[in-house]
């Protein structure tokens, strides 16, 4: 009888990984603003709190308009990129494409404080914008990774036989490639819309004090008596984040299923 | 015997580099109307960079390609009279099979039910009547070979281009894509360009055969002219097997070459039928291949000459058995090819046996 | 469609196509990536003014004191000390640096077996499932789960809690605001960036290779240390660095967990760039933090390469 070590071991992992996330619904719950056992009760009252407070709604909703136009913007730059980067052969590529990517590597406090300097100094005022400025940024290399096995999954010869069959360039690229790639994009956009809504260090410095949702709860964990909301909050992020992650993978495998190619599994 | 059918396409001296190496070294020929052509070779010879010329996926680098008689060079692959099957078949994934061989109508001006009929006819016609609903993705491999063809036919080319079509497909299905090839192309009566590296492939399907090596025509033939007089030693190895002998050239008279060849003696051969090749300095070389001379078994008698020699080496093969045997007079063996009729004995290694062989069946390289 | 019909070679210049179509995007990364950081480059070289920075070359936001320029265009009698002169900034320094090292080195250590376990010992239609598991808890709010953290391990946290009510303890442990905390918390923060890259390694790795390896008479175990180990090492690199680099800079972490009692270098350059307002002696640390990130991520990768050829 073999004892299933290599098992166990990533089991326990796994539970070191989960610890965090399973506790926050359960003090969510809780009917105290201490976050210790025993518990207290059950409560729905932290819910109730998130629900009617006014400046998490205005933050939610800067969130989502900054998340929205940040996964936009990536997924269009990122797809520019992956396609310049797999259709053609140049010089240049290496270089740019390591610039491009170079957030992936960077701390991101230096690439924030590098671009808030820069900002103030050309004049640019602090807002939303330049959050999303930001955000682009550090989500593009994510877009542009999952575009890349996108378009490097296209066998090329789909591309010539319909040239071959009388398409042009462009109708080429919207008959063929778009809807080959699209559940890529989809995945990029949902992938990039995810990492946005969660940033915070961004968030914090190039933002004029709107409220965001990261800068918002890191605001909140400062003062004890608020912390059950956030516990109620964040049931409710992890909730969504599992949702939106479910869907990018449904549509990955989707992308995989449709142009043949074996599942190699997971994100980046 | 062909060369009354107008021209389809016309290479003059094509050269094609990309950056320094050089991929197509002056090609210069032409493909007849109707006609099933190969281009032949080992992998890396030019033979699918001069195809993807035809079909306007290459620039050349200078160099002229006709097509019906008109210039290509300005013409994208969009607007050309050919289509291609691609050796992966290419066959859009997302698309059903009647999408795909649709794929090309999309600026038909015909009514919709016509095209859907044309589709029909399309599918009819390479044998898959009932499968245009299918996802494409379903298909076998033979079937998505099958599509490729249909989606390329029912654009009605002058030219299909075929770029390694039968090469992921097996043995058996294979075979029998190579006899259906045959007979769409008589059906539909358009010239089919073939690309292979097969050389049992090009010569049971093709009307002429271009054989290439590093860029150039070796030798453009019909397949039984290539496999009877191959122009170099180069393409006699590559199709099918061939056994030299060394050889000193005698005399050249009246149409008779007299020659000195190492294990045979002193031959005439004929200057027209039987000679090959330009005159180079290096000497000259007799080729022929392991059918036609036959071993003699007992009692057995030539039909024309007979040299004695050593079974060196006996591999069996069912219906055949090659013999490798040293001439006497030689000093590398020469490969044999005996049937095994009924009654037939096989050799052991170490026989002494009479090799039966006839000057007609020599071909001189020179 | 209104495609060219004169061109001479239908696919035109590889380099012209490619060029234009990642320009969009390479501008915009030139523009807010590459400009800043040269910006950041240039300020540390420069004069404090203060609000501004004064364009006067000098070295001294790195070696020696300086002074800043007021606005009567005087040199401040008071001066700071450079960035590698300040015994300050080089214990932050060499705080961030050890902090992450040992994040690196628990993460990769803790990942590795994980790694090994799914790419070897779980099902191939399972894979997909246990990856998606694992890369969960990455995918939610990383400032709550830093502060899950907190909760867990403060004084009268989940742990100590549920320790004291069970009558294991009496008094609360201390495990808050330690640089044990900050390890576990950043261990935990950056798990799947350190499990996927070795995954795909060991996924890369051809099992023939392995029976190869057992058929030659070396054990499991052997086999483990002489082929298995050696061809995951790009797994490992790439891990190692996707880890290290973002930890020197975690900004985050030592807020929430180490109380703000433990800084780190990135708690500095915001405290030069933001409250102190000054932006040359903020830039040269920033700039000091890339080189040191640089230089042991490029010390690294030279020892690997020498360790891999050895085993060759």
């Amino acid at each position: 009888m073999k004892i299933p070590v290599l098992r166990i071991y990533t089991l326990g992992y796994l539970l070191f990984l989960y610890c965090p996330i399973v506790i926050l619904p359960i003090f969510a719950f809780n009917d105290s603003t201490a976050l210790a056992f025993p518990l207290q009760g059950f409560t729905t009252q932290w819910f109730h709190n998130v629900w009617n407070d006014a400046v998490l709604a205005k933050a939610l909703k800067n969130s989502l308009l900054v998340a929205g136009a940040t996964a936009v913007l990536s997924t269009i730059f990122g797809t520019l990129a992956a396609r310049a980067n797999t259709r053609y052969q140049f010089k240049a590529a290496a270089p740019l494409m390591g610039l491009i990517m170079l957030p992936m590597v960077l701390p991101e406090i230096i690439m924030a404080m590098a671009l808030l300097v820069v900002l103030l100094s050309v004049g640019i005022p602090l807002s939303l914008f330049t959050i999303i400025l930001g955000h682009v940024l550090v989500c593009t290399p994510f877009a542009v990774a999952i575009l890349t096995s996108a378009f490097q999954s296209l066998d090329k010869s789909l591309e010539e036989a319909a040239y071959d069959l009388g398409e042009g360039p462009f109708s080429t690229f919207r008959l063929i490639i778009l809807p080959l790639v699209m559940p890529g994009i989809i995945s990029a956009m949902l992938i990039c819309f995810t990492i946005s809504l969660d940033e915070f260090i961004v968030a914090n410095f190039l933002g004029s004090g709107e409220p965001l949702l990261s800068t918002f709860i890191y605001g909140q964990l400062r003062s004890p008596k608020n912390v059950p909301n956030i516990m109620a909050l964040g049931t409710i992020l992890v909730g969504v984040s599992v949702i939106l992650l479910a869907l990018a993978e449904f549509f990955r495998r989707r992308g995989l299923a449709r142009t043949g190619v074996k599942d190699s599994g997971g994100f980046l | 015997m062909t060369s009354d059918k107008p021209t389809m396409i016309e290479f003059q001296d094509v050269q094609k580099y990309y950056g320094d190496y050089h991929a197509l070294r002056g090609i210069s020929a032409t493909i007849q109307a109707g006609e099933f052509f190969s281009l032949l070779g080992p992998s890396g010879c030019g033979k699918t960079t001069l195809l993807r010329t035809i079909a306007g996926f290459e620039g050349i680098s200078s160099g002229v390609v006709l097509i019906d008689g008109k210039d290509v060079a300005a013409v994208p692959p969009n607007q050309r009279p050919t289509n291609m099957v691609f050796q992966s078949y290419a066959i859009f994934p997302h698309l059903t099979v009647a999408q795909n061989v649709g794929f090309g109508l999309r600026k038909d001006p015909r009514s919709a039910a016509d095209k859907a009929r044309a589709v029909d006819e399309a599918l009819a016609m390479v044998g898959l009547s009932g499968y245009g609903g299918r996802a494409a993705n379903a298909l076998s491999g033979g079937q998505r070979q099958r599509v490729a063809l249909a989606r390329a036919l029912i654009l009605k080319p002058k030219v299909l281009l075929l770029d390694e079509p039968l090469s992921a497909l097996d043995k058996k299905l294979r075979e029998n894509m190579q006899v259906e090839l045959i007979r769409l192309q008589r059906q539909v009566g358009i010239t089919f360009i073939l690309v292979t590296h097969d050389q049992e492939e090009a010569l049971v399907m093709s009307d002429r055969i271009a054989v290439m090596f590093e860029g150039q025509i070796a030798q453009l033939d019909s397949p039984e002219r290539l496999y009877r007089l191959p122009k170099t030693r180069a393409v006699a190895n590559f199709i099918g097997t061939m056994n030299f002998l060394s050889a000193n050239i005698l005399s050249e008279a009246a149409g008779l070459v007299e020659v000195d060849v190492q294990g045979f003696g002193r031959l005439q051969l004929d200057a027209q039928k039987q000679v090959t090749g330009s005159p180079s300095a290096n000497g000259a070389t007799i080729g022929f291949r392991p059918e036609t001379a036959t071993l003699l078994f007992d009692g057995q008698q030539p039909s024309d000459r007979e040299t004695m020699a050593t079974v060196e080496e006996v591999v069996y093969y069912g219906d055949m058995t090659y013999y490798d045997v040293l001439l006497d007079g030689t000093s590398a063996p020469v490969r044999l090819s005996m049937r095994n009729v009924f009654g037939r004995p096989v050799l052991d290694i170490g026989t002494r046996t009479r090799v039966g062989w006839s000057p007609g069946a020599l071909v001189l390289f020179r | 469609m209104s495609e060219p019909l004169n061109r001479p070679r239908f696919w035109g210049s590889q380099a012209a196509s490619g060029l234009a179509l990642i320009s969009p995007t390479a501008v915009f990364a030139i523009l807010l990536l590459a400009a800043p950081l040269a910006a950041t480059l240039v300020y540390s070289v420069m004069t404090d003014g203060y609000l501004t920075v004064i364009p006067r070359f000098q070295l001294c936001n790195y070696i020696g004191e300086c002074h800043s320029q007021l606005a009567d265009g005087t040199m401040a009698p008071e001066g700071y000390l450079g960035a590698w002169s300040d015994p300050i900034v080089r214990t932050l320094m060499a705080r961030s640096l050890i902090v992450s090292m040992l994040v690196t080195a628990a993460t990769v250590l803790l990942a590795y077996p994980v790694a090994y376990f799914v790419s070897f010992n779980v099902e191939a239609s399972r894979k997909p499932l246990w990856l998606f598991m694992i890369t969960i808890p990455f995918w939610t709010s990383y400032v709550i789960r830093v502060f899950m953290w907190n909760v867990m391990i403060s004084r009268t946290g989940v742990i100590n809690s549920a320790l004291e009510g069970l009558h294991i303890i009496s008094d609360p442990l201390q495990m808050s605001f330690t640089i044990q905390a900050m390890v576990i918390t950043l261990a935990h923060a950056y798990a799947p960036f350190a499990i996927l890259p070795i995954y795909v390694a060991l996924e890369k790795i051809d099992r023939s290779l392995l029976e190869a390896g057992q058929d030659l008479g070396e054990t499991r175990f052997a086999t483990f240390l002489r082929v298995t180990l050696p061809l995951s090492m790009t797994g490992v690199i790439a891990a190692v660095l996707i880890v290290f680099i973002p930890t020197i800079g975690d900004y985050v972490t030592p807020n929430l967990i180490g109380g703000g009692k433990i800084p780190m270098i990135a708690n500095m350059i915001e405290k030069q760039m933001l409250k102190a307002d000054n932006r040359t002696l903020g830039s040269a640390i920033a700039v000091t933090a890339m080189l040191v990130v640089g230089l042991v991520s490029v010390v690294f990768l030279l020892l690997n390469r020498r360790y891999l050829k050895g085993q060759k």
